[in-house]
């Protein structure tokens, strides 16, 4: 028997806490593995077992395999290499025909929720219908942004502080009956003493707390959120996932003094039975292996194509010398299409892939702007601060929304006056929707004119701790490591393009999601700009040289933002560019345009709203239009379908059509024998596609649990997060209109690279190893000499035969992008 | 000439409708192209007839078209009128239903309730002209209950979720009220004018006031049950905590119902009936206190909301609440012109309500001030947070309406639970034979007896019907239990001399019908599914759709929804219950509303909410 006193709660609070959604407030929205508590296992079991215990879908379901089966998307010979992949099946035969048309018992209970349920099973109190609601709105107001016009009250004291602040002086109370109020106010109240109240047999306590804090895992995710990185709301707020707990126990025990008085019993004394722990070991269970091996047979039907076209395609190195113009693009999948389509406008361009902060990390604070914002990978958090200054852009006001202008006399004047006026507004976006104040668009994240302080001129002088700029070393550094990462030493084109991305949105509270990843969900433009900027400076020129990278005078580098929803380009600082260099940047300029044309066209047939047989020029525009449409949900399809990265030169993979399902990350494998730099990129790599895949994976298979479930009735709660309905749950993960079309599977890493080396890459970083270890990435290398393939399998390389597959090759694209607005197969591309 | 042509206004949406239903539901474009052609033709017709009407002098139009039932004392009518009350309303209505229908198309594209949600928006577009363009209370009420069910399943859109399903019910619930409400008022007209009159004689001051001042206390009943009604509808105190929680489906509909078309109905109903009670000081007094009341408690509020939409609509509940007080002044036109730009700004809002995100963290980001240092002095203090608690907690209105109404219902309820199937057949079946004999010989009784007999046979109705309401296992026998409801109303009324056979049949007719095929359904899905337990919601209709739709049907019939005689069957009863019959009025009513909220539940609990059988891929409760 465990006592009161043996009880860690700091711990269990802990634990609850890893388990918990780890998603940030909506301004940033950063994508990551949505299941991170199971990371520490192999992905098979860490699924079955997250299913089993919080009762999530972790694959796609039966039916749903078969159907892809019978449609020919999962092929039978990667289904037979499957099975006979798996050392527990003995008979394939038997099981291939249990796996297509045997019957399975699809019920089962997830173990979370069960031992609070009995409250509702043997008390006949439902808490739920009690508590949540006051919890919610409490909750709510406490961390509030900006919707409510009278502000909680009791400020930056924490949250059970201010709780009792305002129950202390108020006649009024939040509680029903007088004991949890008394108990609020005496300050030993602690969630031990609390459980011993309302469960009472202290080796339940733990199981009760998971049953608590999972019945609303949205709010309990957000505030240990905001606990772990109170910065991220701009308004800070002090709360602890501890505070939550006490006041929701207080508020259960209020709730049963409301229906019992105060004589109730502990929740153990009614107990006969108790409940399965949430941890015991997972049964073997059929179901779950033979979705297992669907699910890996949907994925390799995918890879072995992947792979098949990597072995076939003979690279074509382009000629250097003849580079008209080189550019450098984000690895992020929606880049895969526009470098295709820059390549084949112009083939003697070349483009890069790298992680789209150019590998300058820093905050960046707008002019005028009371915050800074990180523009660099979520986990850096870099001490350099860029500045804006000189920027002309005005604000412009929506009375709509503008806060001033609430309350009664106000809105009686506004509502008779602005209901007109509005409703004109409304009508008038239908039919010809245009920019308005709530439009979310990615040039305005930095004015196009304004000056950054790119230089450090004092670097003893720090503001709230960063300084100000990067000194020359700094810059030298940060260029050093770009060029070397891509395996871009020599052959500088006259023009190079740094081209960031960021998406424009209107209405659409996920806005954040659809920016850069690697730059913290912000666009990309003030790393583009920060770059180009180190790069065009003579000084850090002339110590490059030194270092063996040497740019000719003549090459400028300019920064340009890519935006993924319009595909529309903006260019930064072109007055650097004059006489023949100013004539070829025109022409550039035309390839730029003539590329997002046909990339809006490829993007186009998704789009069911649109005709793909029009113009290019009309389909862009209608491309557009969506970007600013307040009815349109779906702005734009984000990272759907990705499923792949692909580190290596680019003459690797060029010869094949991805379909937008790529991450390319270049890589040159002969300067890096000894994979440090390989390392290096995997180590954001790895973390941050493996995040988005996994997030996409998840909200997919589990759109209800794991995702947000349709977008159209959410409610925005305290500018932080998102609910259905007034009373809801914060919803979490990916909402139903961005992962209806992906695909769940899991991302395949391919390296051009011989494995020996990579295997002493992935081995530096023992989180980076994890994450192919445990199979949460699948990881491939082709040998740049032999082509052969090896698959990494615990610890170890094995060689890999593909299924055999005749790839089509692609004659005309977009016939194809008028025809089919599915999925497509791996093209040659000839 | 021109009034033949209202018809027209209904016919458009009921086609539209009708059409709707018929599309394939995998043919988006087909679907919202039926609504769209339905909406734009409803508007454009309208503009155009609109500006003939002005042209001609905006000379106020009556048709009666149907008269449906007749007797010698008793006349059911379905009439239209047109005036400038029904063109605002009409105007605005048609152009946002217009508007929300070219939004939803591509909104709600791939949304798995597509073909639904176009049917409902469709539907409610049918009830809202109805009740607009009603001429008389009889088709007021008709529209008023078609407006009714399709805001439950509006709101129950998601209906796999647990939140939208029970707050559909709440919603459901108060609108119950208004409609009794609405039954008791007509009610009273009957016996105050002797006949059903239009709103147009309404007009007449004449025949009004010679009426009213011999009768000032049923001129007061009336006037109240209609500040009821119109109280309920339009969420104002102390019914406004419903309007918040009503935001749980597609956020067009919430615009379209909530922010602007259905909420400002009880406006509508007071400016429609603005000829009757404009001379009763009382009254406006009345409407007064609650315009005033329901908007200052509902500023207070809208200032404590830390979420968009109950922001948006505690603000609307604020308006319609000026636009009460405006009614009670008597500033009629003043009060069309608040509602049509109310209703204008909140759709705006509600639809643009995402976007706030983007828009206040902008703001925040330049011009963010940290808050100030907290009040000082303790008086200031008590109030100040005593102020903040009470708004954070909407001023118990939603509490309250548990302690008045749901927990009084469910506590009635347990007290009867003891009657079981066996009490049934061995007590009440026979006990209702006995009292259908005693009919046949009523003039064996004595007559004080003959008088308390209705009283009792209600009251015997009524908790059948508590009972049905409080039922946890088996969905038959609550249903049963509903059906003998209307058996012992038909029974009591039958006492009331005049009740005549074709009236219980006209009476009877849609009940029977209903009841039988509801009863069949639930069989056919026990039979499929062994156990349907009514203390939690089975949400069979993932894998029971159409079964689900037979019995949504017979639902609707059974609760005596416009689709069938029953309809006019409950106006009967009502015509026979004599002005100085409270007990027996109070009875049927209270059984009417507990009927109606009887049937929802069983369809809601057997056929909403999370599924049984999955609970992966299901919403978690409090989603």
């Amino acid at each position: 028997m465990i006592t009161s006193n043996q009880i860690d709660i700091r711990e269990i609070v802990h634990e609850i806490a890893h388990f918990l959604p780890a998603q940030a407030p909506l301004k940033d929205f950063v994508h990551h593995n949505t299941l991170h508590a199971f990371q520490d296992l192999i992905f098979e079991d860490a699924i079955k077992k997250a299913s089993l215990v919080f009762g999530y879908s972790v694959t796609l379901t039966l039916p749903e395999y078969r159907d892809l089966y019978q449609k020919g998307e999962i092929l039978p010979e990667v289904l037979g290499n499957r099975i006979r992949l798996r050392k527990s099946i003995r008979d394939p035969e038997a099981y291939l025909a249990k796996m297509l048309h045997g019957e399975f018992d699809a019920f089962s209970d997830p173990r979370i929720g069960k031992l609070r349920f009995q409250w509702k099973e043997l008390a006949g109190v439902g808490l739920d219908s009690f508590v949540h609601p006051r919890l919610f709105r409490v909750l709510s107001n406490y961390l509030d942004q900006g919707i409510a016009i009278w502000k909680f009250p009791v400020q930056n004291k924490g949250f059970l502080f201010s709780i009792r602040e305002l129950e202390e002086h108020t006649v009024v109370s939040l509680f029903r009956e007088k004991r949890s109020r008394k108990l609020l106010q005496d300050k030993n109240c602690s969630v031990l003493a609390l459980l011993d109240l309302l469960v009472g047999d202290p080796s339940m306590y733990k199981q009760y707390l998971f049953d608590q804090q999972f019945a609303h895992p949205g709010w309990s995710g957000m505030v240990a959120a905001i606990e772990a990185n109170p910065k991220s709301l701009l308004d800070q707020k002090k709360i602890t996932l501890e505070e939550l707990i006490v006041f929701e126990l207080l508020l259960e025990i209020d709730a049963l003094d409301s229906k019992f008085g105060e004589n109730w019993k502990p929740l153990a004394c009614y107990m006969k039975q108790r409940p399965t722990h949430l941890f015991d070991p997972i049964p073997p269970n059929d179901l779950s292996d033979v979705l297992m091996v669907w699910q890996e047979a949907m994925e390799f039907s995918f890879y072995d194509q992947v792979l098949t076209g990597l072995a076939v395609n003979s690279p074509k190195e382009s000629h250097a010398a003849n580079n008209s113009f080189q550019a450098f693009f984000c690895i992020d999948d929606r880049e895969c299409s526009i470098r295709r389509h820059v390549e084949e406008a112009d083939p003697n361009s070349f483009t890069y892939g790298t992680p789209g902060f150019f590998n300058v990390a820093f905050q960046f604070q707008p002019e005028h702007g009371k915050f800074y914002t990180k523009l660099c990978p979520p986990p850096v958090n870099p001490n350099y601060l860029i500045k804006e200054t000189g920027t002309k852009k005005v604000i412009s006001e929506d009375p709509h929304m503008a806060k001033s202008k609430k309350g009664l006399h106000n809105s009686l004047v506004l509502s008779q006056t602005l209901g007109f006026w509005s409703i004109l507004k409304l009508a008038h976006n239908i039919f010809r929707p245009q920019a308005t104040a709530s439009f979310a668009s990615s040039s305005e994240h930095m004015d196009k004119n304004a000056h950054l302080s790119i230089e450090c001129r004092h670097p003893e002088h720090k503001e709230n701790g960063m300084q100000v700029g990067f000194t020359l070393a700094e810059m030298v550094e940060r260029v050093e490591g770009l060029f070397r990462s891509i395996g871009l030493h020599t052959n500088f084109a006259t023009i190079i393009y740094v081209v960031g991305h960021g998406a424009s949105s209107t209405n659409n509270p996920y806005f954040a999601a659809y920016d850069c990843g690697a730059c913290s969900g912000r666009p990309g433009s003030v790393n583009a700009r920060v770059f180009s900027y180190m790069a065009n400076k003579l000084e850090v020129r002339m110590e490059l040289e030194k270092r063996g990278i040497s740019i000719p005078s003549s090459t400028i580098f300019i920064g340009a933002l890519h935006d993924t929803t319009r595909d529309d380009i903006e260019f930064y600082d072109e007055q650097l560019l004059v006489g023949s260099a100013q004539q070829k940047h025109l022409k550039n300029k035309q390839t730029f345009y003539q590329a997002l044309d046909k990339n809006a066209k490829e993007r186009s047939r998704r789009f069911e709203s649109i005709n793909t047989k029009e113009s290019l020029g009309k389909i862009h525009e209608n491309v557009r239009l969506r970007s600013v449409s307040l009815f349109e949900p779906r702005p734009e399809y984000n990272h759907a379908t990705n499923s792949l990265c692909i580190i290596g030169s680019r003459s690797f993979s060029k010869g094949l059509f991805l379909d937008r399902r790529s991450f390319l990350n270049s890589y040159n494998y002969r300067l890096d024998s000894e994979g440090v730099y390989l390392s290096n990129i995997l180590g954001a790599a790895a973390p941050v596609c493996g995040g988005i895949n996994l997030e996409y994976y998840f909200s997919r298979v589990d759109n209800q649990k794991l995702g947000a479930g349709s977008k159209l009735p959410h409610n925005v709660m305290g500018l932080f997060g998102l609910a259905n309905g007034i009373d809801g749950d914060l919803r979490t993960g990916l909402p139903f209109q961005m992962i209806e079309i992906h695909d769940p599977l899991r991302l395949m890493m391919i390296i051009e690279q011989y494995p020996e080396t990579v295997l002493k890459a992935i081995k530096i970083n023992p989180a980076t190893y994890n994450w192919f270890n445990n199979n949460w990435i699948n990881l491939a290398v082709v040998n740049p000499d032999t082509k052969e393939i090896s698959l990494f399998n615990t610890d170890k390389f094995e060689p890999y035969t593909p299924a055999k597959i005749d790839l089509m090759e692609m004659h005309n694209p977009e016939e194809i992008f008028e025809m089919k607005s599915e999925n497509l197969p791996v093209y040659l591309i000839s | 000439m021109m009034n033949e042509f209202i018809i027209l206004w209904i016919l458009i949406p009921f086609v539209g409708f009708v059409l709707s239903l018929l599309m394939p539901k995998t043919r988006e474009d087909l679907v919202s192209g039926v609504a769209s052609w339905a909406t734009g033709l409803h508007l454009i017709g309208l503009l155009i007839f609109t500006v003939l009407w002005a042209y001609n002098g905006f000379e106020s139009l009556n048709d009666k078209d149907w008269v449906l039932f007749k007797s010698n004392t008793y006349e059911f009518y379905v009439d239209f009128c047109f005036d400038k009350v029904t063109a605002v309303f009409a105007l605005v209505g048609a152009f946002l239903n217009f508007l929300i229908v070219i939004y939803s198309r591509v909104y709600l594209h791939r949304e798995p309730g597509y073909k639904r949600f176009f049917n409902t928006i469709l539907l409610f577009m049918l009830g809202y002209n109805l009740a607009i363009f009603a001429g008389n209370m009889e088709t007021l009420f008709a529209g008023w209950e078609v407006l009714g069910i399709s805001s439950f399943l509006l709101i129950a859109y998601y209906r796999d979720r647990f939140l939208p399903v029970k707050n559909a019910l709440k919603v459901f619930s108060i609108y119950r009220i208004g409609d009794i409400g609405l039954i008791l008022a007509t009610w009273m007209s009957h016996h105050l004018f002797h006949e059903s009159l239009t709103f147009m004689q309404l007009e007449n001051y004449q025949l009004v006031s010679s009426e009213l001042q011999s009768h000032t206390m049923v001129g007061i009943f009336i006037s109240a049950m209609i500040l009821l009604t119109a109280s309920a509808k339009s969420a104002q105190v102390p019914f406004s905590s419903w309007l918040p929680r009503a935001m749980e489906g597609p956020t067009t509909s919430s615009a379209i119902f909530y922010g602007s078309l259905a909420v400002h109905l009880g406006v509508f109903l007071l400016l429609r009936t603005f000829p009757f009670w404009e001379h009763q000081f009382s009254v406006r007094v009345l409407i007064f206190m609650v315009g005033l009341s329901s908007a200052t408690i509902a500023t207070f509020t809208s200032r404590v909301q830390s979420n968009i939409k109950s922001q948006i609509a505690y603000a609307s509940i604020a308006q319609i609440g000026l636009m009460f007080i405006e009614l009670s002044f008597g500033w009629s036109n003043i009060a069309l012109f608040h509602f049509a730009a109310n209703a204008f700004l909140r759709t705006y809002q509600l639809l643009v309500s995402p976007s706030v995100v983007s828009y206040l963290i902008k703001e925040m980001f330049f011009s963010f001030e940290p808050p100030k240092v907290a009040l000082k002095r303790v008086f200031a203090k008590k109030i100040m947070y005593s102020l903040y608690v009470m708004n954070l907690k909407e001023w118990n209105l939603n509490t309250m309406m548990y302690k008045v109404y749901w927990n009084p219902v469910k506590w009635l309820g347990k007290r009867v639970n003891f009657i079981t199937m066996q009490h049934v057949i061995y007590f009440f079946i026979p006990a209702f034979v006995t009292g259908v004999f005693l009919r046949y010989h009523i003039d064996w009784l004595p007559e004080e007896f003959a008088h308390f007999l209705p009283v009792l046979f209600s009251f015997i109705g009524l908790i059948m019907v508590l009972k049905a309401y409080s039922e946890r296992s088996k969905a038959a026998i609550s249903w049963v239990l509903i059906i003998l409801n209307h058996l012992w109303i038909a029974l009591a009324i039958s006492f009331n001399e005049q009740f005549k056979f074709v009236e219980t049949g006209i009476y009877l007719s849609g009940v029977l019908l209903a009841g039988v095929t509801g009863y069949f359904t639930i069989l056919r899905l026990r039979k499929i599914e062994t156990n349907i337990d009514l203390t939690r919601f089975n949400g069979h209709v993932y894998s029971h759709p159409k079964l689900a739709l037979v019995f949504l049907i017979s639902c609707l019939a059974l609760s005596g929804f416009p689709i069938t005689p029953t309809f006019i069957g409950e106006d009967l009863v009502f015509s026979h219950i004599h002005s100085n019959q409270y007990a027996l009025a109070f009875f049927v009513s209270a059984g009417f509303i507990m009927d109606g909220l009887a049937i929802l539940r069983i369809y809601a609990r057997v056929f909403l909410g999370p599924h049984i059988h999955s609970v992966y891929e299901m919403g978690y409760r409090s989603s």
